[in-house]
């Protein structure tokens, strides 16, 4: 199929980028100044300097800069924005001029490592494919710690949050936006018994989105629902003042629920009281993002149910912004398997809206993420949603379908009818004391399933306290009652300025525990950065994780056994079975183990073949033109295979062909005197053998014997000799009398280079 | 409590709004929930809060920590530790972050007991 064109029916070269401005850098801007070298590992002593006097360069979300009707190469796009100034493009790519099209919405990576100097190289590798949104998800446990945490200790599943270890990520992202040019968000929790304080901390240090909803708290850490609320109304106001953007905790009734298709009206419910009670303490519509996810996977018939429900919530809450998150709660151990899942839910957000696409990584069902893995998801949504880029163009969602349209119907009342309940039982909190939540019924049906609080208890229950008359604040985006004087331009006049409105205020603390700490964890791989030495990793630096991936002829406990074994072989240590896939009960088990290699690499001691250079694309044309190029090829021997030859000659799959280089194809199973004869007769400048290894030795024997005719009819000078397969070597078809040899993955380009290299050669010795 | 779907029976009363009617039902009853929440959030205060203003006021952590607690513990927290703080700051005629330094070590708690007449429970 010939590639669609531009808007104007001509093809155009790809556009360059627009050129880049980074948001809210001051002239002065560090970053800006100390450019990350593409070709250089970002260097951590660099980010940890000076880092009690660096500045973020602003506060607040950005989000994408759309391109209407954007041509990249030779296609034409309706929901991208503009594109990076580096990145790594789809492995696919290379057959449309290396173009990266970035979707219309920012797509967000969950990175959890637990040391945040290895949280820094992930994103940086994820911004190169395509994550402008870096979600730092925070160890397990400080949702309950009642202040603040200082320093850089270790978390587990997940990042302490602090002041030093946001600073330092902020100051990293500035480096990593500037090297892909565009702005990129960062974002952690203003959850758990510390809420108001760590949204201080984010404005302060520029983080630029959070999550932030009170029934979260409430419902899955259990801290006493009135602290969580009187807490979130403070935290809210705050955050908008620094403009974040705020995503809700709704998500996690369907990961949570037995039956998560079943919550959906709760869902509405749990979006409508985070959205309206954001609204009414002073947060703007606009930065408020619900978390929403397609609360079914496969096998359901998942896009048919959760597509009434993606439209009735976009209906209500057409004001706000749609975070799309991906279905967690059926994920397993096989990531091809999470992977389609996702895949199916970004259907849906292309059907109807997402403003962020969030990712989870295909191995979040056997580990904590793995860095690669972090690169997979944020390429399974960059390639899904250009896949289906302008679906809506050609697609409609037929709203008067009569099965959607009484669905979409059915949850909004079915969510009405929750809210009425609700009021019944004494509001918001006598409905959680009554187990309203997380019920695995579809409202007003119940299981009597759900989770269950008491207003007198959970953490930090007693501790809030009435404001009194002569309550005071004396400091700026205060939520509530606040007795200030009379007579102030703002609040902070009191005492001469809050941190909100003059930097120079915050201050910092660097280290508090002498050895749960970044340099501590550094000095450990010191010798792995400073000798370059190469250790395998999928989480922190030398970590040696690998994983090896193996058919084993057996029934499932069996082959799993055998599987340990297997690694231990391979010196792995610690190996353990973190995927088994049944192909069949009794012929055998797929497995993925993972291990340790404690084993190093010195990069000085590896001997590399040279990289190959090929001649540009415009210079073989140029040739080509100038002295004309013709070849005859065949496949040679009882072969009948044609598919790599036409590969390599086809203009359709990029052949030499398009070089202008003539081509004379004589067909499979071609005896080579048949070949040499028709190359002599087309006075032909090259020879093109295609051949399998055949195991008697046929292959070398045609090469030999072609190479020896060659010489006897007194053309070998005149003929390049060249053969293909996919199990050729350059070297053996070389000492078989060959010019030269292509195996697997070769192209049009690599034989044209070497045609036009290898003729220039011959010309200039004849000279 | 576990009760079967009674989706039909309990929606007769909603089966003659429009699609828009019912909508503003949905945000209707939202408000109704949540109007008392913001209530309660705008007239009371936490720990938490109380920290998130000395934050604001330029007051390290570990100071907050330390002040905030003591406030708490002298059950004066509803009259705002910023408010404690500033009024040490003018006793002393220092800036707020002196004044909760000194607080933090201990000093300055009978100025604060002078002002709001000890453990006071409100």
């Amino acid at each position: 199929m010939t590639p669609e064109t531009g808007a104007k029916g001509q093809q155009r070269p790809p556009k360059a980028p627009e050129p880049y401005a980074p948001v809210g850098a001051r002239p002065d801007d560090w970053a800006l100044q100390h450019p990350l070298d593409p070709e250089a590992k970002i260097d951590l002593d660099e980010i940890l300097a000076d880092l009690e006097r660096y500045r973020p360069r602003r506060r607040g979300w950005t989000w994408r800069t759309p391109v209407e009707d954007q041509v990249l190469g030779p296609f034409s796009y309706r929901e991208t924005s503009r594109s990076l100034r580096r990145s790594v493009p789809l492995p696919a790519a290379k057959y449309f001029g290396d173009i990266d099209p970035q979707p219309d919405c920012v797509v967000t990576t969950e990175i959890a490592s637990g040391r945040f100097e290895d949280d820094i190289r992930r994103m940086r590798m994820t911004a190169w494919h395509g994550a402008d949104h870096m979600m730092v998800i925070r160890t397990a446990g400080q949702s309950h710690m009642d202040g603040l945490l200082e320093g850089t200790p270790e978390g587990v599943g997940g990042i302490a949050v602090t002041r030093k270890q946001v600073r330092a990520t902020r100051k990293a992202l500035d480096l990593i936006e500037d090297e892909v040019g565009r702005p990129i968000n960062f974002h952690s929790y203003v959850s758990g018994v510390a809420g108001p304080e760590m949204a201080v901390m984010f404005a302060e240090e520029g983080v630029n989105g959070a999550h932030q909803d009170p029934q979260y708290n409430v419902l899955y850490r259990n801290i006493n629902m009135v602290r969580s609320f009187v807490d979130a109304a403070v935290a809210k106001r705050i955050m908008a003042a620094a403009n974040m953007a705020q995503i809700d905790g709704a998500h996690n009734a369907n990961a949570t629920a037995r039956e998560a298709w079943k919550v959906m009206p709760e869902l509405l419910v749990q979006h409508g009281i985070n959205c309206a009670y954001s609204v009414k303490v002073g947060m703007p519509k606009e930065n408020i993002c619900l978390s929403t996810v397609p609360p079914d996977a496969t096998p359901a018939p998942c896009v048919r149910m959760d597509l009434p429900y993606a439209v009735a919530l976009r209906d209500l809450f057409s004001e706000y912004k749609m975070r799309a998150q991906q279905n967690t709660r059926y994920i397993e151990s096989c990531g091809r398997e999470a992977t389609v899942n996702h895949v199916l839910n970004m259907l849906i957000s292309r059907l109807t809206t997402a403003d962020i696409q969030s990712t989870i990584t295909p191995d979040e069902g056997r580990n904590v993420p793995w860095h690669y893995n972090n690169v997979h998801a944020v390429n399974t949504a960059r390639q899904t949603l250009v896949g289906l880029d302008g679906l809506r163009k050609v697609v409609e969602v037929d709203r008067e379908a009569p099965e959607l349209k009484s669905k979409v119907r059915e949850i909004k009342e079915r969510a009405v009818l929750f809210l009425e309940g609700m009021i019944r039982d004494g509001g918001y909190f006598g409905a959680v004391q009554e187990g309203y939540f997380v019920d695995s019924g579809c409202y007003p049906e119940t299981n009597d399933d759900g989770i269950f609080r008491k207003i007198d208890g959970g953490v930090g229950v007693g501790t809030v306290v009435e404001r009194a008359d002569d309550y005071m604040a004396p400091v700026c985006h205060h939520f509530g009652d606040n007795h200030l004087p009379e007579g102030l331009g703002k609040p902070c006049d009191l005492i001469g300025g809050c941190t909100l409105c003059d930097e120079a205020l915050i201050p910092f603390i660097d280290e508090l525990d002498p050895e749960d700490n970044v340099n501590v964890r550094l000095e450990r791989t010191a010798e792995l950065r400073e000798k370059g030495l190469i250790k395998p990793e999928v989480q922190w630096a030398g970590d040696g994780i690998v994983v090896v991936t193996m058919f084993l002829p057996a029934a499932e406990r069996v082959a799993e056994a055998a599987a340990l074994e297997l690694a231990k072989a391979m010196n792995l240590q610690e190996p353990e079975v973190v995927h088994k896939q049944v192909m069949h009960p009794a012929e055998g088990t797929l497995l993925e183990v993972r291990g340790r290699l404690d084993v190093t690499v010195d990069p000085a001691t590896l001997v590399i073949p040279e990289e190959k250079q090929l001649l540009p694309e415009d210079e073989i044309r140029a040739f080509v033109k100038e002295h004309g190029l013709k070849c005859v090829a065949a496949t040679v021997g009882n072969d009948e295979h044609s598919v790599g030859m036409r590969e390599i000659i086809d203009i359709k799959h990029g052949g030499i062909e398009k070089y202008g280089i003539e081509c004379i194809y004589l067909g499979t199973s071609v005896p080579v005197d048949k070949l040499l004869d028709a190359a002599i007769e087309h006075a032909a400048d090259a020879v093109l053998l295609s051949t399998i290894i055949t195991h008697g030795d046929i292959h070398r024997q045609n090469m030999e014997k072609i190479a020896d005719l060659a010489v006897e009819k007194g053309v070998r000078d005149k003929l390049l000799l060249i053969s293909g397969g996919t199990q050729v070597t350059d070297d053996l078809a070389r000492s078989w009398g060959m010019d030269a040899g292509f195996g697997r993955g070769t192209t049009g380009h690599d034989v044209a280079s070497f045609m036009v290299e290898a003729l220039r050669a011959r010309a200039a010795q004849k000279e | 409590m576990a009760r079967a779907d009674e989706y039909l029976a309990w929606r007769t009363h909603l089966a003659d709004l429009s699609d828009a009617e019912l909508e503003a039902r949905f945000w209707e009853l939202v408000d109704e929930i949540v109007d008392p929440l913001v209530d309660l959030a705008r007239t009371h205060t936490s720990p938490s809060i109380e920290r998130s203003v000395l934050m604001r006021m330029g007051v390290d952590s570990l100071t907050c920590n330390a002040v905030v607690n003591e406030v708490d513990k002298r059950g004066l927290l509803g009259h705002g530790a910023g408010h404690v703080v500033l009024h040490c700051a003018q006793q002393w005629d220092v800036d707020v972050r002196a004044a909760a330094a000194r607080l933090a070590a201990g000093e300055g708690w009978d100025l604060v007991d002078q002002k709001w007449g000890g453990r006071d429970d409100a």
